[in-house]
């Protein structure tokens, strides 16, 4: 198993966050992962991106032209990398604020309404949340109890008693993800 | 009488302290380097402390300064005394560590490092040797050269409006919140030095209090950057140099 | 086995210096490193271990601090990324000098002047080439992946120590920003007072009547002594490219084509490796670990069974020469740089290296 993942969107949407989750679910699952940021003055308010890796076997390079699935959260990012996804792979995106949706006919297209469904179950912050349970709906490469296991590692002590709210974003994300195109 | 007669331990009036090695000094005759250091090496003789005492050395006359007392010294690059001091001092917090700074070496190319150990109050001693002159590289401006004095950069003269004015760095130091004491010193006389030997012990003092920085300004001599004689060069001093660099604490708390 | 933690190759610098025995970091901030001064600060060493921790007022400070602090036989560190690294140079020469050990992390930027906070590895001349003034080297050392970032900790300061002489780990914004997992060593305490006087009699401990006083000093006007001072420099750097030589081959004892690479790109080439290894290209990657020492007598002992070489890094061609130099002429060396903080794809460096071959 190999899954390379591209997360852009704003900063201040939580992808590098997200991103970081993702990677510690991987290693509570014994995979092998790394997680390389788009760094530097974009992550104050300008779009951020981040490449996770998770794999049964050494990574390589950490750097990639193609990934498996995208998850974009603007329409910058959109712009950038909808042509990343390789030929089969997954392209997620919310909605909001998208003004050209995703043409490919060739990957999976799916959306999820991440900020409709934050507001609504009145998590606002759980954001990047929803969008980590669209993303594990449509691949399932960790389990839900190494995700929970990957945000325990990920958030500080003080904040576990969140974790109950963002299991509820995980499952609503899941739950609400639309699939767009299928192949 | 002969003069085994008189060469009694109950005749002596003087000795060099041990502290002070038996290394012929390199300073000109009339320099006062010799007699800040002979100061500086009875103050760690009478204190005892010469087995916790670091020196730091810069660059210029003083570089050599490990050749005459007889501590453990490290040299510093031009003007970086006080980063090696406030490392040695918070890696050895037990020991006396001082820096030994000429013009040039504090007050202008190491002025951001003299500047931020005195802000954070690092527990350790300046003394600054404050001649006016280049002495090692020849004789040539330095930040605290008075306004008309003929170095061999402003042959004609410092102009202020070429050259800006003396930098009266003791007087910024003082106002630093981390300094405990700051002072200004001379060594032309008897007096003058016993005096300066007093600062010099009260810094050393004070750095094992904790109180923060102690900065000891020596107003010294360079008669052969002066183009002067030993005491045509103290004469000089007393009548410009203290006009502009006057004698006294600026701050003791 | 020991837990293995999510983190960034800048964070594993902190994390390895608290728990490698290290005495003192002082440091300025700098993207893309500041992560590691930030760590420590978190992390409170001197609450624990007593690890010093202080933000100079600026790199040229940092590194004096060092000068200081290795003076007295302590486990000192500081960390830049390349325009600090310009400004610590003349203190990098004061340390070969006097030699003195300590560890200096370089988090490499795209260059020259400002240049951009991106990765870049054009600091490879200053890193193995002097930088600083005179006839010095430094221990070289170039991580590829967060653990190496971690274990090249403990590494540079065995080195340093071993030789008296500065080591630096030469790093990159990739291998510094990404995260991986990371094996947490066991600790390893300070080196206590009693310890230092009694390993590293030449330290400024405070001098005692049983010895002479202890100088640390580059200075030498004496010109035999000066002489003397930079054989015996030579003599240390020999026994380095003698004992201390590192690397990691990759497919490389059945390949017509190596390309050398180090650090992030090193990483990318493994990649490129893979692919053409599938597409039946018997290429292979030579990933110098030490950068100095280089390791010239591997590149000479492949050779003979090479069409080609290839050096790929985030520059212009710099560890190119040491590869030429290596070759002397007997096969093609080429080259494939990106810059600009621009990291290529390991589909491009493919591209690039079958560009070079069909010339």
């Amino acid at each position: 198993m190999k899954e390379e993942i591209i997360i852009a969107g704003f900063g201040g949407q939580g992808v590098l966050s997200m991103g970081k989750i993702l990677a510690y679910s991987g290693i509570m699952q014994d995979q092998e992962v790394t997680w390389m940021p788009s760094y530097g003055p974009e992550m104050r308010g300008g779009t951020a991106n981040v490449t996770v890796i998770l794999s049964d076997k050494k990574i390589s390079s950490p750097i990639l032209s193609k990934c498996d699935v995208a998850i974009i959260l603007n329409q910058q990012s959109l712009d950038k990398f909808e042509e990343s996804v390789k030929p089969g792979g997954v392209l997620i995106y919310d909605p909001n604020g998208i003004t050209r949706v995703p043409q490919r006919k060739d990957i999976t297209i799916c959306s999820i309404a991440a900020v409709d469904i934050a507001a609504e179950i009145g998590n606002s912050k759980g954001y990047n949340m929803v969008v980590l349970g669209a993303y594990l709906k449509m691949r399932p490469v960790v389990t839900l109890e190494n995700v929970i296991k990957g945000l325990k590692k990920s958030i500080p002590e003080r904040h576990h008693s969140l974790i109950p709210m963002n299991e509820k974003a995980i499952a609503a994300g899941m739950e609400k993800i639309e699939i767009k195109n299928s192949i | 009488m002969d003069i085994k007669d008189i060469m009694k331990p109950e005749n002596m009036v003087y000795s060099k302290t041990p502290v002070l090695t038996s290394t012929t000094m390199h300073y000109c005759p009339g320099c006062s380097h010799g007699t800040v250091h002979k100061l500086i090496a009875e103050v760690i003789e009478e204190m005892g402390i010469q087995e916790k005492t670091i020196g730091i050395s810069p660059v210029g006359c003083a570089v050599f300064a490990y050749n005459y007392v007889d501590i453990d010294w490290q040299q510093a690059a031009h003007g970086r005394a006080p980063a090696l001091a406030t490392a040695t001092k918070r890696l050895h917090p037990e020991k006396y560590v001082f820096t030994y700074q000429g013009d040039g070496d504090l007050a202008s190319i190491g002025t951001a490092e003299i500047m931020h150990a005195c802000n954070r109050g690092e527990n350790i001693v300046v003394i600054f040797i404050n001649n006016g002159i280049y002495g090692m590289t020849g004789g040539q401006m330095a930040p605290t050269t008075l306004i008309g004095m003929k170095t061999a950069t402003s042959p004609y003269g410092r102009d202020p409006k070429l050259h800006g004015m003396p930098l009266k760095i003791t007087n910024l130091i003082a106002q630093l919140d981390g300094t405990c004491y700051v002072t200004r010193q001379a060594v032309h006389n008897a007096a003058a030095a016993r005096k300066t030997k007093r600062a010099i012990r009260k810094a050393f003092e004070n750095s094992a209090l904790g109180k923060g920085t102690s900065f000891v300004e020596v107003v010294s001599t360079c008669n052969s950057g002066w183009k002067l004689s030993p005491v045509a060069a103290n004469e000089w001093m007393v009548e410009n140099m203290f006009p502009e660099y006057p004698m006294g604490d600026l701050k003791d708390r | 086995m020991a837990e293995k933690i999510l983190m960034k190759g800048n964070e594993a610098i902190a994390h390895a210096a608290i728990r490698c025995g290290c005495d003192g970091y002082f440091g300025y901030p700098i993207t893309p490193q500041s992560e590691i001064m930030e760590t420590l600060m978190e992390e409170q060493p001197w609450e624990t271990t007593g690890m010093v921790v202080l933000q100079a007022e600026s790199e040229t400070s940092s590194i004096n601090m060092l000068y200081g602090g290795a003076s007295c036989g302590k486990k000192v560190m500081t960390s830049s990324s390349s325009p600090g690294l310009s400004l610590m140079c003349e203190g990098l020469s004061y340390l070969a000098g006097a030699e003195l050990p300590c560890l200096v992390v370089n988090v490499v930027r795209g260059g020259p002047g400002l240049g951009t906070i991106q990765p870049g590895q054009g600091d490879y001349f200053q890193a193995c080439k002097g930088g600083g003034h005179g006839d010095y080297r430094m221990i070289v050392l170039a991580p590829a992946s967060a653990q190496e970032m971690y274990d090249f900790v403990d590494l540079s300061f065995e080195l340093a120590f071993k030789y008296r002489n500065p080591a630096m780990i030469l790093s990159d914004g990739v291998i510094g920003q990404m995260m991986e997992k990371v094996e947490l060593r066991p600790m390893k305490p300070r080196w206590t007072n009693e310890e230092i006087i009694k390993s590293m009699p030449w330290a400024t401990t405070g001098k005692t009547p049983d010895r002479k006083q202890n100088v640390i000093t580059s200075l030498a006007l004496d010109a035999a002594v000066h002489e003397r001072l930079n054989h015996t420099l030579i003599a240390k750097y020999k026994q380095m490219e003698d004992e201390e030589v590192r690397f990691e081959s990759v497919q490389c004892e059945d390949a017509e084509h190596v390309i050398v690479a180090y650090g992030c790109m090193a990483r990318i080439c493994e990649s490129t490796i893979e692919m053409a290894r599938k597409e039946g290209i018997k290429l292979g990657l030579l990933r110098p670990i030490t950068l100095f020492p280089f390791p010239k007598k591997e590149i000479n002992r492949l050779v003979p069974h090479l069409k080609s070489m290839m050096s790929v890094e985030l520059s212009t061609g710099q560890m190119l020469e040491d590869v030429q130099l290596a070759v002397n002429g007997r096969i093609p060396v080429n080259f494939f740089g990106r810059l600009g903080g621009i990291v290529p794809s390991p589909e491009e460096v493919l591209e690039a290296f079958k560009n070079s071959i069909n010339k």
